[in-house]
């Protein structure tokens, strides 16, 4: 009888089969979600693959249901996952502001699509990036991370799945049409060869001597249902004990311990690759399926004479400013293009030394690299 | 000079956060009485506190989880038996209840409703109605009866309510009853038999609100609407659901445990699946 675990070796898959595979070797073994293109495949292929290995995989009623389904199924001690695009995710900020408040672990895969409102679905996005962000209410942090190919896709899935057990929070992974409909070459390890972070429970014999949300601590351990702990946990901000509070002295202590979890640790998050940055006059700065076309552009460029590098950024919350900073200091430009009309290019503003230009194109196809080197070519002039 | 008297302990309080008591519940409110009645049930169904769970939306209902103690969760306005589904799924062997009020189950939370009685999703589903939004000051929501006056409602509420136990029958739900806070026994049986249902289960409890909807509705003292309920109720196990809207017009209000019927739960037909499913992934 097979184990239901991926085959490691090399495989041709696509991008959002690969997502599946991966969250089986993270450990996940439960799935709410509610079909939206271009993201379906990753529910299709977790209703075929979660029951292989012993989990769950089920359709709600739609995407407010589908992340409160996953934050019980995480208070139930499981690892929790759902898939979805624009619409999809604008529906779920609720609940994602739910699970950062209740410090659920759980994980959002957004392929991205193009357009506001229903756009057009089975086109290329990158529009998301501050909704990814900022799109739920009140002062929240998330952590984003976004995959420029199929292998990206499947290591940031357990990637994600390891930070949101550690910190305990909602994890987003921000992929695109392009990413997540491609076939490409992966890698599966061998389950033995995967790191798979397990969260903090917490022990309902320390609840006599210890509240179960001690806000001077790094990351608190979670109760989990049926164990005894028969903690509180609550929507509105709450105190040590978990009891709602209006306290301003409660609320901002809760707010920094919160928002703490993610800050403290930005270094540690930050994830990026550089390509041909040492010696580099220009820098373009791309994330998701635009580092593709930048990579072929800084190539095409350096073959002009043109001391031209790539800075892709695979996470891009919480910003990674001190990498901006660093690099805009010894070049002479960064060139930003993204598939929107100027999203992540505003913190690269806010952080560099140097002069920007932004790349925008998004009727919903790719930048082409000769729009990209066009931008590099002026930036050297 | 003042003389304190201390209190006798309460037979449930080691169900309740008494820490946490009093209540933010008005005087006259009915959902004391439900909450009183949810965890003698509780110490009756023989099932373990700390192998209840017990999650609730937002409004003066939703309150109910912070006040038990219990595993529980006080999630966003709607969306508890979402999140119940979720976690039960996931724990099938734990006690789960849902107890939300009128407007967080039946109106912004109404498709999870429903679609949770289509799986039937074994979980418990107390719903209070008191015929409108309380916490927000009294307004129209999907229970308020035609003419009911409410701050959203000025000159008479137009639009046709929610006739509970029929929708949610129709929707396909294992246990249907409807109680009011008069009929405290009758609605700790009905809850203790909710636990053993094997399916979900649902009561509408009928509750006065005397500050945000009996004032202004003919009912401003608390024991106005206890008079009605005692007036006019009428217990009817077999009753013909499409017939049982309240309208408050000195109709007979109808109450009974309705529906308690068998078909495989949700939660049993996920497990079938992971069997049928379990050790067929070498092809990957």
């Amino acid at each position: 009888m097979s184990s239901g675990l991926p085959r490691p070796g090399v495989h041709f898959m696509m991008g959002n089969f690969a997502c599946v595979e991966a969250a089986i070797l993270a450990g996940c073994r439960f799935f709410a979600g509610y079909p939206i293109t271009p993201s379906s495949e990753i529910f299709e292929r977790a209703c075929v693959r979660f029951p292989q290995v012993g989990g769950i995989a089920v359709e709600m009623e739609d995407e407010m249901a589908s992340v409160a389904a996953l934050i019980g199924a995480a208070y139930a001690g499981a690892k929790a996952m759902t898939a979805t695009s624009g619409p999809g995710f604008s529906l779920m900020m609720e609940n994602i502001g739910l699970a950062f408040i209740m410090e659920a672990p759980i994980v959002i895969v957004n392929v991205q699509r193009a357009g506001p409102s229903t756009g057009i679905p089975t086109l290329i996005g990158q529009g998301d990036v501050m909704q990814a962000r900022w799109g739920s209410h009140g002062d929240i942090e998330t952590v984003v991370y976004s995959p420029s190919s199929v292998q990206e896709f499947f290591d940031l899935t357990i990637k994600a799945f390891n930070t949101a057990e550690r910190l305990r929070t909602p994890v987003i992974v921000l992929a695109d049409q392009l990413v997540g409909l491609m076939w490409e070459k992966v890698v599966i390890p061998t389950a033995e060869d995967v790191e798979v972070v397990e969260r903090k429970i917490m022990d309902p014999r320390l609840l006599s001597t210890r509240p179960p949300f001690d806000y001077s601590v790094d990351v608190n351990p979670m109760p989990i249902v049926g164990t005894g702990c028969r903690v509180n946990i609550d929507s509105l901000t709450h105190d040590e004990r978990g009891y709602p509070t209006t306290s301003q002295e409660i609320s901002d202590k809760m707010l920094r311990y919160l928002l703490g979890k993610i800050r403290n640790h930005a270094r540690e998050l930050w994830m990026y690759k550089e390509f041909m940055t040492d010696d580099a006059e220009v820098v373009v700065v791309a994330y998701g399926s635009t580092a593709r076309s930048s990579l072929n552009a800084i190539k095409q460029a350096r073959a002009r004479g043109i001391k031209a590098g790539l800075l892709q950024l695979i996470t891009l919350w919480p910003f990674p400013s001190d990498v901006i900073e660093r690099l805009s200091q010894r070049v002479n430009a960064l060139v930003v293009p993204e598939i929107n009309f100027g999203q992540l290019v505003h913190p690269v503003r806010e952080y560099a030394k140097c002069p920007v230009i932004n790349v925008n194109w998004a009727p919903g196809s790719l930048i082409e690299p000769h729009v990209i080197l066009d931008a590099v070519e002026v930036a050297a002039a | 000079m003042t003389q304190v008297v201390k209190a006798q302990r309460h037979p449930r309080d080691s169900l309740l956060r008494s820490e946490r008591l009093p209540h933010i519940w008005c005087p006259g409110c009915g959902i004391g009485i439900v909450m009183a009645a949810y965890a003698d049930a509780i110490e009756a169904s023989g099932i373990p506190p700390e192998k209840h769970v017990c999650i609730s939306g937002i409004g003066c209902t939703g309150r109910v989880s912070g006040y038990m103690r219990l595993d529980s969760f006080h999630t966003t306005h709607g969306r508890a038996i979402a999140f119940a589904t979720g976690l039960s799924l996931v724990r099938p062997d734990l006690e789960v209840t849902v107890i939300s009020g009128d407007g967080d189950i039946c109106t912004i939370g109404g498709n999870h409703l429903i679609h949770a009685a289509r799986r039937n999703v074994d979980i418990n589903v107390i719903m209070v109605n008191n015929f409108n939004y309380g916490m927000t000051g009294g307004q129209h929501g999907g229970t308020t009866p035609l003419g009911a006056k409410t701050y959203t409602s000025p000159y008479g509420n137009f639009e046709a309510p929610f006739n509970m136990p029929y929708l949610v029958a129709a929707a396909g739900a294992s246990f249907v009853a409807r109680w009011t806070t008069l009929h405290v026994r009758q609605l700790i049986n009905a809850i203790k038999r909710m636990m053993s249902v094997e399916g979900f289960a649902f009561i509408e409890v009928i509750s006065p609100c005397p500050p945000t909807f009996g004032e202004f509705n003919n009912f401003p003292e608390a024991i106005d609407m206890m008079e009605y309920f005692r007036k006019y109720s009428v217990v009817d196990h077999n009753a013909d659901l499409s017939k049982i809207d309240i309208r408050l017009q000195g109709e007979p209000l109808v109450v009974g445990n309705f529906v308690d019927r068998r078909r495989p739960s949700y939660q049993e037909l996920v497990q079938e699946t992971i069997r049928k499913a379990s050790g067929r992934g070498e092809s990957v």
